[in-house]
């Protein structure tokens, strides 16, 4: 379970790396987005596997998963949405303005070996 | 209590005064900022018999004791006399600036900011804590850096402002690192503290290291060779401001300082040969380029320099009579250099030039102002009768009286001859070329200056010659006071006197007069001074050079980390990461813990298969941005699985909820822009991309991995232990969130009604003329309208159901805001927006604010009580129908987070979908 868990989030994390470092805001935003949630689960598993304890006291029980972590998520994950919120508002915005939707705010201007041949 | 008040008045009184009454006229302004110092001086007369007496008064307040700063005071001989000096100078200065400046200077700021550095001037004297000290020593280095650059227009000015203040900012930092070490040596950063360890503090191996640092920190200040250069670059300030700062206050911060701490540092070997090498070299050095200058100003500049020498000099010999010539010649030094200040500009103000080449004949025009003007310039050459002799004496008996410093035995007795020759020499310059010559090249026929321009330099010249005349009846008893607290203990019995018969000092005396009198007389018939050319000054070019490279060095690197292009920023932020992070791997490998692994259940590897291969496929399919935004829902939806397997119930619901919404953002944002991505980067950038990509995958797999097979250490019990009789709540995650944790949900909520507020403030008005790249999709979705319809109360009691059973089970403000933001937003889908807006008569902004200030008010309301902030109060009630309710007073809080986070979603969703409609119909427009 541990290593399968830790395989995924690492291919998780890469996928969301990978989209980061793409130029268009659209890809760059669903990365950030992607990250957010490997980011996520990452700390909330720092609260270790623990299945069916939720942590809501009840009288005869006494194993329970680590609050902290998932108060720490809880907050994280809301607030994760506004950033895309604010992110995809910034690429209408910029796009309008520029007519560009790369992240730099102009279009690249392409190397001299790199352009095609007319 | 007096003390912060002699401190503080200048600046509160004063600067606020002046800044408020120069709308009434000079005159006005002057008086506001003369009375609090007026204030201030009586204040410190009040104190006068028992300092005199050899009281040392303290007091102390704590402020941040676990650092070491406390705001204490003390006020001893030696505050005593620089508090004076600073005060009495200031008043006069005050005056003299109500007549210097033009009608079109704002003297209110003038005013401001002198009171300003005065406050920081008195902080610096009266400073008990060391920390305190390195406060107001910064901003006397802040305050004169805005004083130098008052005239903002000139590019001289600019100049000399930021020159002064990199060299004196840089000291001041460099006298900070050595008052820290010696803090943590001594355990304590108060000066009491720092003499009583005195022993253990010079024993300690790093002693040396903080004695270096702290004489940077003053030779900076102090403007010693080779830091001197800051000084004449200075020049550029209003005469008043380098009367007062560059004669009587800032300049002396440096010797001051010394003064202050030569209990603690005097006495030792480094120290005495550091300070009195370096005084000697500025003293000869000063004098000898001042006799060059042609500037009025520019001399008196490298005069200081070499005055200050001296003064460094005397405090870096080890007989008790050094402090008192030190002393004294501070005191000296800042008359008679504050009233040829003075002087020098009411020349400058009366004749329009302060060039020696271009001056000559005023005693004709302006015999009083000649008069002051011979006055200062005698006390400062060492004529007898003035002040300056006296101390001058003083100085040479000291640098006759070397014990336990051979190596300057008969260098110091001739060098501090020639500092004087020279020094006379620029005095008679001085007098001779601006009163005596023949005028060369005035500008316009000299004005008679103001009558009440003169009076300041009048106090001072008549102040130079009653100490010069007897010493003993006017500042003996200060002088004596102060050096008192240098040396530490008590003072041998001395006598300040004019005549000590036919003695060696006397004969040395004799020979700077007579010897100045020829160098000058040699200079202007031998050689023609006015003709003579000032070598460019090698400091001030070498430090322009200095800072221009380091502008030019820091733009270069700026640009090879960050050339405007995002991919690249990033690149390098993810690769020095993971650099950082791959050390403990490479270190100590990828190895397992000792947590036998769990077996995952069928669902499990399932539900997981799904999210790697949905990360997976908006990798590969991510050109074309729809297929790709569901992908990644797939990652969301099977992370909110995850959170349900392992007991996050708040977490996994929330996913829920917010990958709804997201989606829906995403896929409303996606109508205003390009439907699918080009391929555009070159291989080489996609395999650099994949490389770092699976280098961070491997090693969040790796660290996860890590974690998750070894046993956890956490804080959760006291939580665990706490929720119920502390937060009067079942639900720990929700308890922590509003009881616990509530000031940071608190600051979370202001965060995520900014975001809203930013994308809504973004696409505010927004008209594009970009059509979207798709028909929008036909409103008349009358099935799913009716179906949302029928659903919205449902949905919104959903909601209340949520927030309320939160504090005890799965639910709470966050997931309730979602909740009902989602039914909102299920009749937007059905209807469009404008029906619904205009039903939904909700006002978001207003919406969040509300919702920030109830968490606030509710964390307030527990400060009333005198709780602190956010402390919950839980109560039970019996409501008739609903039965036995159990509520806290963090319900009112959590109902706050809940109307943040409906406004900030509704905000932000409305926001683009508003900003749609604008775009189709410009589109329809056309």
């Amino acid at each position: 379970m541990e290593m399968m868990l830790a395989i995924g989030l690492g291919t998780i994390t890469a996928c969301a790396v990978y989209l980061l470092l793409r130029g268009r805001m659209f890809p760059v935003a669903l990365g950030l987005s992607l990250l957010a949630s490997a980011a996520n689960l990452f700390i909330f598993l720092m609260g270790r596997l623990r299945p069916g304890a939720a942590p809501i006291i009840a009288p005869e029980t006494s194993i329970y998963a680590d609050p902290v972590p998932q108060a720490l998520v809880l907050t994280a994950i809301v607030i994760g949405f506004g950033m895309t919120g604010f992110i995809m508002a910034l690429a209408v915005r910029t796009r309008s303005e520029t007519g560009s939707d790369h992240a730099d705010g102009r279009e690249p201007v392409p190397d001299r070996n790199e352009v095609d041949e007319p | 209590m007096t003390l912060p008040i002699i401190i503080l008045l200048p600046f509160l009184a004063g600067a606020t005064g002046a800044l408020l009454a120069q709308r009434r006229g000079f005159t006005a302004a002057a008086w506001a900022a003369a009375v609090p110092i007026a204030g201030g001086l009586a204040l410190l007369a009040g104190e006068a018999p028992a300092v005199l007496a050899g009281e040392r008064i303290l007091v102390s307040w704590p402020w941040l004791p676990q650092l070491g700063l406390n705001l204490s005071f003390r006020l001893d001989g030696l505050g005593f006399f620089f508090s004076l000096l600073i005060l009495g100078i200031g008043l006069l200065v005050v005056l003299y600036a109500r007549y210097y400046l033009s009608p079109q200077d704002r003297i209110g700021r003038l005013y401001a900011l002198l009171m300003l550095f005065m406050t920081a001037m008195l902080g610096i004297v009266l400073s008990e804590n060391m920390l305190l000290l390195v406060m107001f020593w910064e901003l006397t280095s802040l305050s004169s850096f805005l004083l130098i650059g008052f005239w903002t227009h000139s590019p001289l000015a600019r100049q000399g402002a930021r020159m002064a203040f990199a060299v004196t900012g840089g000291g001041g930092l460099a006298l900070l690192a050595g008052l820290l070490l010696i803090g943590e040596i001594a355990g304590s950063f108060e000066l009491s503290a720092w003499f009583s360890a005195r022993e253990a503090i010079r024993n300690h191996p790093r002693f040396n290291v903080a004695l270096a640092l702290i004489l940077l920190g003053a030779f900076t200040k102090s403007a010693q060779f080779p830091f001197h250069f800051w000084l004449p670059a200075a020049m550029a300030a209003p005469t008043p401001a380098s009367a007062y700062l560059h004669s009587a206050t800032m300049v002396k911060a440096g010797v001051f300082l010394l003064a202050r701490l030569y209990p603690l540092l005097g006495g030792n070997l480094v120290f005495e040969y550091t300070t009195t090498g370096v005084g000697l070299v500025t003293m000869v050095f000063g004098a000898y380029v001042a006799m060059f200058r042609h500037d009025l100003k520019g001399l008196l500049a490298y005069s200081t320099i070499s005055h200050l020498g001296l003064i460094v000099f005397l405090l870096g010999l080890d007989t008790p009579m050094s402090s008192v010539a030190a002393v004294f010649h501070i005191g000296n030094h800042a008359t008679f250099k504050a009233s040829l200040f003075m002087a020098a500009g009411i020349i400058d103000h009366e004749c329009g030039t302060r060039d020696m080449r271009r001056l000559g004949g005023l005693w004709r025009n302006m015999p009083q102002t000649a008069t002051l003007a011979i006055v200062a310039a005698s006390a400062m050459a060492g004529v007898p009768l003035f002040n300056g002799f006296l101390s001058k004496e003083m100085f040479f008996a000291e640098a006759l009286d070397l014990h336990g410093l051979p190596l300057l035995e008969g260098v110091a007795p001739a060098a501090v001859t020639l500092g004087a020759m020279f020094s006379v020499a620029y005095s008679v310059r001085f007098i001779h070329d601006v009163f005596f010559d023949k005028p060369h090249d005035l500008p316009h026929p000299p004005h008679k200056p103001p009558r009440y321009m003169k009076v300041p330099a009048e106090i001072l010249a008549v102040v130079c010659i009653a100490v010069g005349v007897l010493p003993n009846y006017t500042v003996a008893p200060l002088v004596d006071a102060a050096a008192r607290e240098v040396v530490g203990d008590s003072l041998p019995a001395y006598h300040i006197t004019i005549w000590h018969g036919f003695t060696l000092p006397l004969a040395m005396s004799a020979v700077a007069l007579a010897g100045g009198a020829v160098i000058y007389w040699l200079l202007r018939h031998h050689y023609d001074l006015h003709l003579h050319v000032p070598v460019r000054y090698t400091g001030r070019l070498l430090f322009q050079h200095a800072y221009d490279g380091l502008i030019v060095l820091a733009a270069r690197f700026t640009n090879q980390l960050h050339n405007g292009s995002l991919q690249r920023s990033l690149a390098l932020v993810i690769a020095t990461f993971l650099g950082l992070g791959a050390w403990p791997f490479v270190v100590h490998g990828f190895g397992a813990g000792n947590l036998t692994p769990a077996v995952p259940p069928t669902l499990g590897i399932v539900v997981w298969g799904a999210a790697m291969a949905g990360a997976l496929g908006a990798v590969w399919l991510h050109h074309t941005r729809v297929v790709a935004i569901i992908l990644a829902g797939v990652v969301g939806l099977a992370t909110s699985i995850a959170f349900a397997y392992f007991s996050a119930p708040d977490l996994s619901l929330t996913q829920l909820a917010v990958e709804v919404v997201t989606t829906l953002l995403l896929l409303m944002a996606l109508a205003l822009l390009p439907q699918s991505t080009r391929r555009e980067s070159t291989r080489g950038r996609r395999a650099r991309d994949a490389a770092l990509a699976t280098g961070a995958g491997v090693m969040v797999a790796g660290l996860s991995w890590a974690v998750l097979t070894r046993e956890e250490e956490s804080i959760a019990w006291y939580f665990l232990e706490h929720s119920v009789p502390g937060g009067g709540g079942n639900n720990v995650v929700n308890v922590l969130l509003v009881d616990f944790r509530g000031f940071d949900t608190f600051g979370e909520i202001i965060v995520l009604g900014m975001a809203a507020m930013g994308a809504w403030m973004l696409l505010a008005g927004l008209r594009t003329d970009t059509p979207p790249a798709v028909p929008l999709p036909s409103m008349n979705q009358i099935l799913f309208a009716a179906a949302a319809r029928v659903l919205l109360p449902f949905a919104l009691l959903v909601a209340v159901y949520v927030f309320l059973r939160g504090h005890n089970l799965p639910g709470g403000g966050f997931l309730a805001g979602l909740v009902a933001a989602l039914a909102l937003v299920m009749q937007y889908m059905g209807d469009g927006l404008r029906p619904i807006l205009a039903r939904v008569r909700i006002d978001f902004l207003a919406l969040i604010g509300a919702g920030v200030l109830l968490a606030g008010v509710t964390g307030l309301a527990s400060m009333l009580a005198g709780a602190p902030f956010l402390t919950s109060a839980t109560g039970h009630w019996r409501i008739p129908l609903i039965g036995d309710l159990t509520l806290a007073s963090a319900i009112a809080f959590d109902l706050g987070v809940f109307m943040v986070v409906l406004g900030a979603t509704l905000l932000t969703l409305t926001a683009l979908g508003q900003a749609r409609c604008t775009a189709s119909a410009s589109r329809e427009d056309t």
